[in-house]
């Protein structure tokens, strides 16, 4: 039996899944479910959900904040999670790169246990943008590489690559030598999207990315998150109190109350077709 | 040839006996002290008088129990009483903690233990050649002075590293989103709470016999010794004060530390209780 911990799993790209898996030295990787898988050609099956809960409750303080959580996140779209304070949003979102764990149930990534994978990898396959930015000492530069560094990747190609995540999250290089703590809100906020991108992750966890930052700030760093979204195959998965932003930028939408999917699906089918009187109401409220 | 001369320890000169008599008439120190704490209801007065019974309680015990260790003079009763030292350190250095746990107390007293151990070890080995090895009038006083020592910097080490890791939640987790392990996550913290212990030892050998004169130099003075016998003993005295805090520094910090993590590299909840509840 092989209780080696698993790899990570093929390449990033979409067409990852449907490579040829008879040739055992290819991959080594996937999910052992018996030894005649092997000699099966994989199907063009469409490539698993990133995130799916299943029965997921978490507990803090004595209280419980999500109950029996059942939910598939699909990868490559923009997932919003909305619902009233308190409802469990950023409780959801900590547990998809494991910074807190759940106190039942089970959360696949990738349709593997998220629990399978070396923590330090899934974290930078699973970037997090928190609600407050937080900068390190030092300047953007110095913030930026330090994301490499962690992945012991002290490349030569450093600056070219932190030159390419601040293009991506739309930051002017002329801040590169700016100390992190003499930027506005917006640029901060910025700065921690660019040094999540730093690690090439597949998913961008975002809690309330713009709560802190002006309506204009704020929808230029939505269109920001739409094009990585597009452009880079990125998962995003964002806690959102603004709905008119989550209808505008989310192709799915989960709605959370009291630590429960009160409902989920297409951000489109959410917000037209919920016929729940509270949901409606909660949905159609001004913010 | 010896550091010291041993010959030249006890008194060269005749030195003045303070009798029961003459302590009757200090106590009037403390009666000026309570009569400030009365007059302006600092609401101190009582916890004077009971310190200061206290105090001279603790003193004639720990004479009768020095003069009685050192006419005994046995191997065993001298490790006892610096077991006992130790055990009292470590109680002293760990109440009061914030959040303090079971784990705390271990943790200091294994610090205090290895850091005191090595530096009485290396002290009476090498520099001060104590004979017979468990020789009390040694060994007591210099445990003393290196647990003493030692026990604040644990106290402190462990309060800063506490406080830190709590305030430092935000940037930590950012550290662990990254992908960091926890050693990375946590080093300002560490920095800092490592900074915290050791200044109070490093400003001390910057001001020792300038502005300050310790207790230990006075006390052989006092006792007749000659200054430059004093100074020399002090020398050794603050040298390794400096060894066993940076010991026990390190061992308390990079140990607690690990107790606010856990395997899976994430922050733990407790220090999270202080912080309002999120989503």
């Amino acid at each position: 039996m092989d209780f080696s911990r698993p790899q990570w799993p093929e390449s990033d790209s979409l067409g990852g899944v449907m490579r040829d898996t008879t040739n055992p030295s290819a991959s080594g990787v996937q999910p052992s479910t018996g030894a005649s898988t092997r000699h099966t050609r994989a199907l063009p099956t469409p490539r698993p959900a990133a995130f799916t809960l299943k029965g997921v409750s978490q507990v803090k303080a004595g209280i419980t904040v999500l109950d029996g959580i059942e939910v598939d996140m699909p990868h490559g779209e923009i997932i919003a999670l909305v619902g009233p304070s308190g409802a469990g949003k950023t409780s959801l979102l900590r547990l998809l790169n494991r910074l807190d764990d759940p106190v039942r149930g089970e959360i696949l990534y990738r349709a593997r246990p998220i629990t399978a994978y070396p923590v330090q990898a899934l974290r930078r396959q699973v970037g997090f943008v928190f609600q407050s930015p937080v900068i390190f000492p030092g300047t953007v530069r110095d913030n930026l590489r330090v994301a490499l560094a962690l992945g012991g990747d002290h490349g030569h190609d450093a600056d070219t690559r932190v030159a390419e995540a601040m293009a991506l999250a739309e930051l002017d290089h002329a801040l590169c030598d700016r100390v992190g703590d003499r930027l506005s809100g917006g640029q901060q906020q910025r700065v921690n999207i660019a040094r999540a991108l730093m690690t090439s992750p597949d998913v961008l966890l975002m809690d309330e990315p713009t709560s802190a930052l002006d309506p204009a700030t704020a929808d230029r760093l939505m269109e920001t998150t739409r094009r990585l979204s597009r452009e880079q195959h990125l998962t995003v998965i964002m806690v959102t109190h603004r709905l008119a932003e989550a209808r505008r930028s989310s192709d799915s939408t989960i709605v959370l109350e009291h630590g429960r999917i009160v409902a989920s699906g297409q951000t489109a089918d959410v917000f037209e077709r919920t016929t729940d009187p509270r949901i409606r109401a909660f949905l159609t409220m001004e913010h | 040839m010896m550091f010291f001369d041993h010959s030249t320890f006890t008194a060269s000169r005749a030195i003045v006996d303070v009798s029961w008599f003459d302590l009757g008439v200090a106590f009037g120190l403390i009666l000026i002290a309570v009569g400030i704490a009365r007059w302006h209801g600092v609401g101190l007065a009582q916890r004077l008088v009971v310190g200061a019974v206290r105090a001279v309680a603790q003193l004639v015990l720990v004479g009768y129990v020095l003069v009685s260790l050192f006419a005994l003079d046995r191997w065993y009763l001298v490790v006892v009483a610096l077991l006992l030292m130790l055990l009292v350190a470590t109680q002293a250095a760990v109440t009061r903690q914030p959040g303090a746990r079971r784990r705390l107390v271990m943790i200091t007293g294994v610090a205090l233990l290895v850091a005191s151990g090595v530096t009485l070890l290396y002290i009476s080995t090498l520099v001060v050649r104590v004979a017979p090895w468990y020789n009390p009038q040694y060994m007591i006083p210099l445990f003393g002075m290196i647990v003493g020592s030692a026990m604040n910097a644990a106290a402190l080490a462990a309060e800063r590293l506490h406080r830190e890791i709590t305030a430092r939640r935000a940037e930590i987790e950012a550290y662990l989103a990254l992908g960091a392990h926890y050693d990375y996550a946590s080093h300002h913290a560490v920095r800092q709470a490592m900074r915290a212990a050791l200044i109070p030892t490093v400003n001390g050998l910057m001001v020792v016999g300038v502005v300050t004169l310790p207790g230990m130099m006075t006390g052989q003075i006092l006792a007749g010794a000659s200054p430059l016998i004093a100074i020399r003993y002090q020398i050794v005295v603050v040298f390794m004060q400096a060894a066993a805090v940076a010991m026990t520094t390190a061992i308390v910090t990079l140990w607690y530390r690990r107790t606010f993590f856990t395997p899976a590299l994430q922050l733990k909840s407790e220090t999270q209780e202080s912080l309002s509840a999120r989503d």
